[in-house]
């Protein structure tokens, strides 16, 4: 890779404006194109049978009477996906969760699968699959898992990360540890130690859209697959390994994509509906109900953490702790862990300890959800800054100026940092109007900090000149919220010529390299940095032909605005050539012209946001409302400052929804009892007030234009912020998410019942 | 079962179709017609993104029977736009960026439009409570509500 990824001062003149995106006309007219909204010629309907118990172990599974039915094609259950994992016990769990082995382990845990020539047919035959289950005890809250008298979920799980590997298997995966110092002798020289034990409840994506997919096997085992996912070509490596197929046989084109979060980073269904298409010798669809998608797909983790944090008189911490215990499922995971670096990155310490445990349970696998594990830490570990600032006497946003990470200090997780946002953001928030602005009788503020890594990772760009001069992109990170506005500018950028000019889709996986996915916020970030180092390869080409054309050295061709220009005063006589006039002649100068890119994005700035929330509790009846909100986040660069500003917007929304109204509720029966979206309430629209964002731009030194990535770190700080204004108004310390109205109720009562004894 | 045979219009043309008896509008408008503009988000009515109008009344197509459609006007998200004049609705959710995913838009502009023919100057409030319906995981909503008082304006003249 011939390509220097680092900052350069320029002005920009596409980069930083607004354009209309190129996908938006046909996602207002209905014509784009969703994971459900793709249909092959003799089509069948596939459906899954879930797992009504939490624990079971599946003894028996007869299907003949599903098959017998007219119209079913195919009836398939683990037997039809046989095990080619070869000891890779991650990809073993990836194929145990799309369908179910020796046990069901949640509640939704898919145990078999039909294709029918329609909908009834398929539902039919459902009912007619005879399962006998040895039903198991089971555990779903993660505290009870922990302890050691919990049912055991999995016997092959002895504890990692202990100094002794553990003589009995318990529901513990792993231990991890991060940090610096030493915190004994740091909380030793504080004047004020805070300490303190939160809980979160389980969250879902909620993307809008169900998992959806066409997939299509023929019987020369090549296939086909059409669905809507974060990553098609990591969707593709994990479909062929489990269906034992070469990855190039396997052509899979990413549909629209109506919301992941995370949730559709991982396969479920789509192994399924290969194996069902496999089997039948017909394409076969396969699109979640809504209940499925509840019951069996993404959640976030649920978590419980304990918090300790010391400071001195002056406000400067001396010391920090955490224990962080993570549920991640039925299966291995690296949830705590995450939370665990994360805990403590805002800050500059000297002393700090953090300590994640992976904990199994018997609910759906956990799975990523923007900025995966960081909000939960950062609301206990916000909460427990904000009442150490009182204990101080200090100022919420002053104490955390105070105890700021800055450029060359050394995160909590690790590395040292580079240039970072977290002073700009809290320098600009103490300034904010928001913070001055009066407050009303059970009214409070509250304000909290978040952090997020953001990754870079593997990516590849074509950047192809048409005969007309026009540009077409084709992208192999999936555009979940705009990407495809943003890296037309970056394009339009590099190649000094209009927005209108370029045309970006998102490659399918015979067509590109292989990309990683759209997840770690890199979208924009990697494959920017990928369009511009295509781009700049392409006007060498420019360049070149244009030095035939006029036959003269290419050295003493340069672009500049979209034109070749020969320099020198020798050159006078000869006029500019535009990118257009180049690529018209390109048939007789050496064929079509094209730059290509293929590099690791290495160098993702990490990210910080500071938000302030106002919030009103009725007394009465403990219900919030959020009065009003404000991001504030460092960008790097704002390639398309409007849908930086969405991606603000949405995931402080979506961090409100968190802190105050969403979570699985399982039954003791170990059922998940709100699998729809009527129980399961995100925030509507009368819910939320407008969400003031301010975006700063610390330049990112690892990339050209010197974007970071924008999409995650917006969830890390909201559940941290409401809880401290929400605090605030009730003068309780709420340690319990999210804020549900029987919750506060109960904190307003235990706080009166005490002030009465 | 036997089919049910049903004629009606839809973004003003006559339609005919056999639907079974416990088909809904969505599954009809999706599955037999090819109007896949609707999504189904939930199956329940909770989230709005299969929102169409039948004669005048703003409904969750997965909760109306094709069957119910009989004689009706049926308007869905392919017929808002006239040729290619978008809607001042469309053309202001473009330009606000009311959108991110996009698969909730289709449900919002069609709440949006009933919104407004009901009441053409809405307040803010009026426009939150008049979208509750609906469910956006992407925006936040601020776009949305912003793009919708935009095109209310442009209606207004």
């Amino acid at each position: 890779m011939n390509f220097d990824p680092r900052l350069t001062n320029r002005d920009f003149t596409s980069v930083g404006t607004r354009p209309i995106r190129p996908d938006g006309i046909d996602k207002v007219t209905g014509r784009a194109r969703y994971g459900a909204d793709f249909n092959m010629a003799g089509q069948l309907v596939g459906r899954v049978l879930r797992s009504p118990h939490a624990h079971a172990v599946i003894r028996k599974i007869d299907t003949s009477k599903a098959e017998a039915l007219p119209g079913v094609k195919a009836v398939i259950t683990a037997a039809d996906l046989p095990d080619l994992t070869n000891g890779d016990s991650a990809l073993y769990d990836i194929l145990d969760n799309c369908m179910a082995r020796k046990k069901a382990l949640y509640d939704g845990h898919a145990v078999a699968a039909v294709a029918a020539i329609d909908a009834r047919t398929a539902r039919q035959a459902l009912k007619l699959i005879e399962i006998d289950y040895e039903v198991l005890p089971h555990v779903t809250d993660v505290d009870e898992a922990f302890k050691h008298t919990a049912p055991l979920i999995n016997e092959a799980i002895f504890t990692e990360g202990l100094e002794e590997k553990p003589v009995k298997p318990s529901n513990v995966h792993k231990r991890t540890q991060y940090g610096h110092g030493d915190i004994h002798k740091g909380f030793a020289e504080a004047d004020f130690v805070i300490e303190r034990s939160f809980r979160t409840e389980q969250t879902h994506q909620g993307y809008i859209e169900p998992h959806a997919c066409v997939a299509s096997v023929s019987a020369d085992g090549t296939a086909e697959l059409w669905v809507c996912t974060q990553g098609h070509f990591v969707y593709r490596q994990h479909c062929a390994q489990l269906l034992g197929m070469e990855a190039s046989k396997l052509r899979v084109t990413s549909s629209e994509i109506g919301g992941g979060f995370g949730g559709k980073t991982h396969v479920w269904a789509e192994p399924v509906a290969l194996a069902l298409s496999r089997k039948a010798g017909r394409p076969v669809k396969l699109v979640m109900t809504r209940d499925e998608v509840f019951r069996a797909s993404g959640p976030t983790s649920a978590t419980s953490i304990d918090v300790r944090i010391g400071a001195k008189k002056d406000g400067t911490i001396t010391a920090a702790e955490a224990t962080l215990r993570y549920s991640c499922g039925p299966y291995a995971g690296m949830w705590a862990e995450v939370g665990a670096m994360t805990a403590f990155a805002c800050y500059k310490l000297d002393n700090v300890r953090t300590v994640g445990f992976e904990v199994l349970v018997n609910r759906p696998k956990t799975a990523a959800y923007r900025a995966p594990s960081a909000p939960m830490a950062a609301f206990a570990v916000e909460s427990t800054i904000d009442e150490l600032a009182g204990k101080v006497g200090m100022d919420a946003v002053d104490f955390r100026i105070k105890n700021a990470a800055q450029e060359g200090t050394r995160a909590s997780y690790g590395p040292v940092y580079g240039p970072i946002g977290i002073g700009p953001t809290l320098e600009a928030v103490k300034n904010h109007p928001h913070m001055k602005a009066p407050l009303k009788q059970n009214q409070g503020r509250g304000m909290a900090c978040g952090f997020w890594f953001n990754f870079g990772g593997q990516t590849c760009v074509d950047l192809n000149i048409g005969m007309d001069g026009s540009i077409s992109l084709a992208v192999g990170t999936v555009d979940v919220g705009g990407s495809r506005a943003s890296l037309s500018l970056v394009a339009a950028e590099e190649l000094g010529i209009d927005y209108s000019q370029v045309k970006a889709i998102v490659a399918d996986t015979s067509s590109l390299g292989y990309n990683d996915m759209t997840d770690g916020s890199r979208g924009t970030f990697s494959s920017s940095m990928a369009t511009i180092s295509a781009a700049r390869n392409a006007i060498r080409i420019l360049r070149e032909r244009a030095a035939q054309m006029w036959d003269i050295p290419v050295d003493d061709v340069v672009w500049e605005k979209g034109h070749a220009l020969a320099r020198g005063e020798k050159y006078g006589n000869l006029s500019p050539l535009s990118l257009k006039e180049i690529a018209a002649q390109s048939g007789t100068t050496g064929g079509p012209i094209a730059g290509h890119s293929e590099l690791v994005a290495d160098g993702a700035g990490v990210s910080f946001a500071t938000h302030i929330c106002d919030i009103e509790v009725d007394p009465e009846t403990g219900s919030t409302r959020v009065l009003r909100y404000t991001v504030v986040q460092d960008a790097g660069k704002a390639v398309h400052p409007t849908y930086v500003e969405g991606q603000y917007q949405g995931g402080a929304a979506q961090g409100i929804g968190w802190a105050l109204n969403e979570e699985y509720i399982y039954g003791k029966d170990g059922r998940l009892q709100n699998a729809g979206f009527l129980d399961y309430r995100i925030p509507v629209c009368s819910d939320l007030p407008m969400i003031d964002t301010q975006i700063l731009e610390i330049p990112n030194p690892n990339h050209p234009y010197g974007v970071r990535g924008v999409g995650e770190t917006s969830i890390v700080p909201p559940l941290a912020a409401i809880a401290n204004a929400v605090s605030n108004a009730v003068g309780v310390r709420m340690t319990h998410i999210p804020m549900s109205p029987p919750r506060i109720l109960a904190a307003l009562e235990a706080s009166a019942s005490a002030h009465d004894a | 079962m036997a089919g049910v045979a049903v004629s009606t219009t839809i973004n003003g043309d006559h339609v005919e179709y056999l639907c079974q008896p416990d088909e809904t509008l969505l599954e009809v408008l999706r599955d037999r017609l090819g109007l896949t503009g609707a999504k189904e988000g939930c199956g329940t009515g909770d989230c709005g993104a299969c929102s169409v109008i039948v004669d005048d009344r703003l409904v969750c197509s997965c909760l109306v029977l094709g069957a119910e459609a009989e004689g009706r006007q049926v308007e869905t998200i392919e017929g808002m736009a006239h040729g290619e004049k978008l809607h001042p609705l469309q053309q202001k959710f473009l330009e606000h960026a009311a959108l991110q995913c996009g698969i909730c838009t289709p449900g919002f502009l069609i709440a949006a439009k009933d919104l407004l023919a009901k009441n053409p100057d809405p307040t803010e409030e009026e426009i939150r409570f008049g979208l509750a319906g609906n469910l956006c995981r992407c925006t936040g909503y601020d776009k949305i509500v912003r793009a919708v008082q935009d095109a209310a304006g442009v209606m207004r003249g």
